[in-house]
C-alpha cells in the first residue's frame, strides 16, 4: 500500500517533530526533578530567608500560565538584551515550571516522614548523612514518585507549547502541514495519537518503577 | 565512687534540660552497674522520656556529664555522640522501625552502615536476633505487615544486634493492644534473665515488681523517690511510689 | 516615565478587559466539567462494563492529548468539518470543559470510593430510588470532599485558558500579545499578564479554601473519614 503524498509528508514531518519533542521533554523532565528536589528540600528544611525564596519561586511558577513564562523568557528577555534560542528558551521555561510543581511533591514527601524515623536512626548511631541517605531519601522517593511521575506526564503534554516560541516540535510540524493542506482534522487526530502514545508509554514506565519500588505501607490507597 | 557492684557502666550526673523557658530536667543523676535494672515511673510529663533521650543524647542536655564504661562523653563532639549511641540501645514507645525496610533489613542496615559489618555476617546476626524474639518466620515482612507486638520485638532485636552495653526502654508496651503486651514483656524478662543492663520507663506492674533492682520515681523533672521495690512497695509503706503503683493496679487490675 | 512602565499603564485597562473573557471561559468550562465529571464518576462507580469502558476510554483520550492540540483539532478541524459555526470563545470553553471533565471525573470517583460503603445501602433502605440516593446522599458528600482537588483543577484550567489566543479568542493573553507586537515592550507586558493570572489563580484558590471551611462537616476530610 502506498501512502498518498499528503500522508507521506505528514508522517515525515511528525516523526521529525516527535524527535524534537523528546529532545525537549527529556532534559526538561530531568532538570525539573533536580530543581524540584533542591527547591523542595529548601522549602522544607531551609532557614527563614531561603524558605521564603523557595516558596515564592513555587508560588510564582505555579500561579502563572506556562505560556506566559515562555513569552517572558523568549520575547521578554531580549528587552534586557538577553537572547535565547527557541530550544533553550523552551527547555528553560519547562524546567523552571516543572521544578516548581515537583518541589510541592518533594516537600510533601519530606514532611510526611515521621520524626520517629530520624530518632530511630540516630539512636542506632547513624550519622546525619547516613540518616538522610539510607532512611530519608528512600522513604521520600517512595512517597513522591507518584506525584512527580504525574508531573512528567503533564510536561509531555505541555511540551506542545514549544512551537509558540518557534521551537518546532510535534505540534509545530503538524500545524505547518495542516495549514499547507488545510486538513486540520486528520493532522491533529494523528498528532493526538502521537501524544497518546508518548503519554501512555511514559505512564507504563512509571507504573513499572512504582511497582519496583513498592513497599507495603507506602502505596497509594 | 564504688557502688558495691563494681564501677558503674553508666553514670549520668546532674543532667539539666530546658525547652524554651520550661525546665524539664532539674539536675537529674542516675548510675547503673553492669547487669542492673532501674525502672523509671511517674505520671506523664514528668520528664522520663527526656531523661532517657538525654542519656544517649538524642536530646542534648544543657549541662551535666555522661560517662559510659569509664569514658566521659564530650557532647560537643559529633563523633562521641555517634559512638555513645552505638553503645546505648534504645527502645521507643512507638517502635520507630524504618518503614521502608523489612524486619531483617531494619536490623542489617544498622549493622552494615554503622558497624560496617559485611552483608553476610549482618544477615546471619539479624536472623539470630529475630529468632531470639520469636520472629524467625517474619524476617521478610515490612513494618506495615507486622502487629504492634511484633514491631516492638523487631525493634528490640535491632537494638540488641548492635551489642549495646546498656538498653534504654521508653514505655515499650504502652502503645500496644492489651493482648499484645504479654509477648513483649516476656522478651524483656528474658533479656533481664540474661543479665542485660537496662533503664526502663514503664507503668507495667509485672515489669516493675519483678525486674526492678531500683525504682526511680520522677516528678516535674526530679527524681523524688528511689529505692528497691521490696522497700518502696512494702505493705504499709506510705511512699509516693506505692500510691502511684496502687493507682496503676486499680486502673488495670491485677496482672501476671 | 520609562517606556516599559508607561506602556503598561496605558495598556492595563485594555488587558484587564480580557479578564472578563478569561473568567467567562474558566467559569463555563469548570461548570461543564463539573456536570460531565459527576456523570462520568457515577458511571465509573455504578455503571456496567460497557459504560465503564467507554468512560475510561474518554478519560484516556482527554487526559493524554495536549490542550493546544485539542484546540486546533476542534476549532479548525472538527467544527469546520461538520460545518458547526462556533466562536473561538465557545470552542475554547468546550475544549477546556471536556478536558477538565475528564480530570473531575477522576476526582469525584476517588471521593465516591472514599465514602463509607453503607451510605448507598442506607439510602436505599429508606426507600430512596437510586437516583434520589445519588442526588441527595452521595453528591452532597463527595462535592464537599472534592473541593481541594477541584480548586487545583480550577488553577489548571485558568492557566490553560491562556492558550485560547492560539485560536484567536481575545482574552488576557491575546490582548497582551496584541499590545506587545505594537509597542515592543514584551517583558513588562508579559510580566503584567503574569501578575493578572497570578492574582486570579491565588484569589480563586483562597476563595475555594474559604468555601471548603464554610461547608465543612466535622469528621470529613479529603483523606476519608476518621
Ligand atoms: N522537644 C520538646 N520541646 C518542648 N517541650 C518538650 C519537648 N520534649 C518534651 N517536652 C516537654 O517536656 C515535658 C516532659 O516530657 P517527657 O519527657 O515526655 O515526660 P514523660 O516521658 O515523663 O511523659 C513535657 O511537659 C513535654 O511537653
Ligand atoms: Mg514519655
Amino acid at each position: 500500500m502506498e501512502l498518498s503524498p499528503f500522508y507521506q509528508e505528514l508522517f515525515t514531518s511528525l516523526n521529525r517533530g516527535v524527535v524534537m519533542s523528546v529532545a525537549l521533554i527529556v532534559p526538561s523532565a530531568i532538570g525539573g526533578v533536580i530543581i524540584g528536589i533542591l527547591a523542595g528540600v529548601i522549602r522544607t528544611f531551609g532557614g527563614r530567608f531561603v524558605r521564603a525564596v523557595g516558596d515564592g519561586y513555587a508560588a510564582v511558577f505555579r500561579g502563572t500560565p506556562l505560556v506566559v513564562q515562555l513569552f517572558v523568557i523568549y520575547f521578554g528577555l531580549p528587552n534586557l538584551g538577553i537572547y535565547l534560542s527557541p530550544y533553550v528558551a523552551a527547555v528553560t521555561g519547562f524546567m523552571l515550571c516543572s521544578g516548581a510543581y515537583q518541589s510541592e511533591y518533594v516537600r510533601g514527601a519530606l514532611l510526611s516522614i515521621k520524626s520517629g524515623q530520624y530518632l530511630g536512626a540516630q539512636a542506632l548511631g547513624f550519622t546525619t548523612f547516613q540518616t538522610i541517605f539510607w532512611i530519608v531519601v528512600p522513604q521520600a522517593v517512595r512517597r513522591a514518585i507518584h506525584g512527580c511521575g504525574n508531573e512528567i506526564i503533564y510536561l509531555i503534554k505541555y511540551s506542545s507549547l514549544a512551537f509558540i516560541v518557534t521551537c518546532i516540535e510535534l505540534t509545530g510540524e503538524g500545524k505547518t502541514i495542516a495549514t499547507e493542506y488545510f486538513r486540520f482534522t486528520e493532522v491533529f487526530m494523528v498528532i493526538g495519537v502521537y501524544y497518546l502514545l508518548l503519554v501512555t508509554i511514559a505512564m507504563m514506565i512509571l507504573k513499572r518503577i512504582e511497582k519496583t519500588l513498592y513497599v507495603p505501607g507506602f502505596g497509594r490507597s | 565512687m564504688s557502688t558495691g557492684k563494681g564501677n558503674p557502666i553508666l553514670r549520668a550526673s546532674n543532667i539539666t534540660k530546658t525547652f524554651g523557658n520550661n525546665t524539664i530536667l532539674h539536675g537529674v543523676s542516675v548510675e547503673l552497674a553492669k547487669g542492673e535494672i532501674k525502672i523509671l515511673i511517674g505520671s506523664s510529663g514528668g520528664g522520663k522520656s527526656t531523661l532517657l533521650q538525654c542519656i544517649n543524647c538524642l536530646v542534648v542536655p544543657d549541662s551535666g556529664e555522661i560517662e559510659v564504661d569509664g569514658m566521659v562523653i564530650d557532647i560537643t563532639k559529633k563523633k562521641d555522640l555517634y559512638r555513645l549511641r552505638q553503645q546505648v540501645g534504645m527502645i521507643f514507645q512507638d517502635f520507630n522501625l524504618f518503614d521502608h525496610l523489612t524486619a531483617i533489613d531494619n536490623i542489617t542496615i544498622a549493622l552494615r552502615k554503622v558497624k560496617k559489618i559485611s552483608r553476610e555476617q549482618a544477615t546471619q546476626r539479624a536472623r539470630q536476633e529475630l529468632e531470639q524474639v520469636g520472629l524467625g518466620d517474619k524476617q521478610h515482612l515490612y513494618p506495615a505487615q507486622l502487629s504492634g507486638g511484633q514491631k516492638q520485638r523487631v525493634a528490640i532485636a535491632r537494638a540488641l544486634a548492635m551489642d549495646p552495653k546498656i538498653l534504654l526502654l521508653d514505655e515499650p508496651t504502652s502503645a500496644l493492644d492489651p493482648t499484645l503486651v504479654g509477648e513483649v514483656i516476656s522478651v524483656i524478662k528474658r533479656l533481664a534473665a540474661k543479665g542485660m543492663t537496662m533503664i526502663m520507663a514503664t507503668h507495667q506492674m509485672s515489669l516493675i515488681s519483678t525486674l526492678a533492682d531500683e525504682i526511680l520515681f520522677m516528678e516535674n523533672g526530679r527524681i523524688v523517690e528511689q529505692g528497691t521495690p521490696s522497700v518502696l512497695l512494702a505493705k504499709g509503706n506510705k511512699s509516693r511510689t506505692r500510691g502511684f503503683c496502687d493507682s496503676l493496679n486499680d486502673l488495670v487490675g491485677e496482672e501476671g | 516615565m520609562p517606556e516599559p512602565i508607561s506602556v503598561v499603564i496605558e495598556a492595563f485597562p485594555y488587558l484587564l478587559q480580557g479578564t472578563f473573557l478569561t473568567a467567562g471561559i474558566v467559569g463555563a468550562a469548570m461548570a461543564l466539567g463539573l456536570i460531565l465529571g459527576v456523570f462520568m464518576a457515577v458511571g465509573l462507580v455504578y455503571g456496567n462494563k460497557v459504560v465503564r469502558f467507554l468512560i475510561t476510554l474518554y478519560l484516556w483520550l482527554f487526559r493524554g492529548v495536549p490542550v493546544v492540540v485539542l484546540l486546533f483539532l476542534f476549532y479548525f478541524g472538527l467544527f469546520n468539518y461538520f460545518n458547526i459555526n462556533v466562536s473561538a470563545f465557545t470552542a475554547v470553553t468546550i475544549v477546556l470543559g471536556l478536558t477538565t471533565g475528564a480530570y473531575q471525573a477522576n476526582i469525584f470517583r476517588g471521593a465516591m470510593l472514599s465514602l463509607p460503603r453503607g451510605q448507598f445501602k442506607a439510602a436505599s433502605g429508606l426507600g430512596m430510588t437510586d437516583l434520589q440516593a445519588i442526588k441527595s446522599i452521595i453528591l452532597p458528600q463527595i462535592l464537599r470532599i472534592s473541593i481541594p482537588a477541584w480548586s487545583n483543577e480550577y488553577s489548571i484550567i485558568l492557566k490553560d485558558s491562556a492558550l485560547a489566543f492560539v485560536i484567536g479568542a481575545p482574552e488576557i493573553m491575546a490582548r497582551t500579545q496584541f499590545v506587545a507586537s505594537r509597542t515592543y515592550q514584551h517583558l513588562s507586558l508579559y510580566i503584567t499578564a503574569g501578575i493578572i493570572y497570578f492574582v486570579l489563580t491565588w484569589a480563586g484558590v483562597m476563595a475555594l479554601r474559604k468555601l471548603e471551611k464554610h461547608v465543612r462537616i466535622p469528621g470529613y476530610s479529603a483523606n476519608g473519614n476518621q
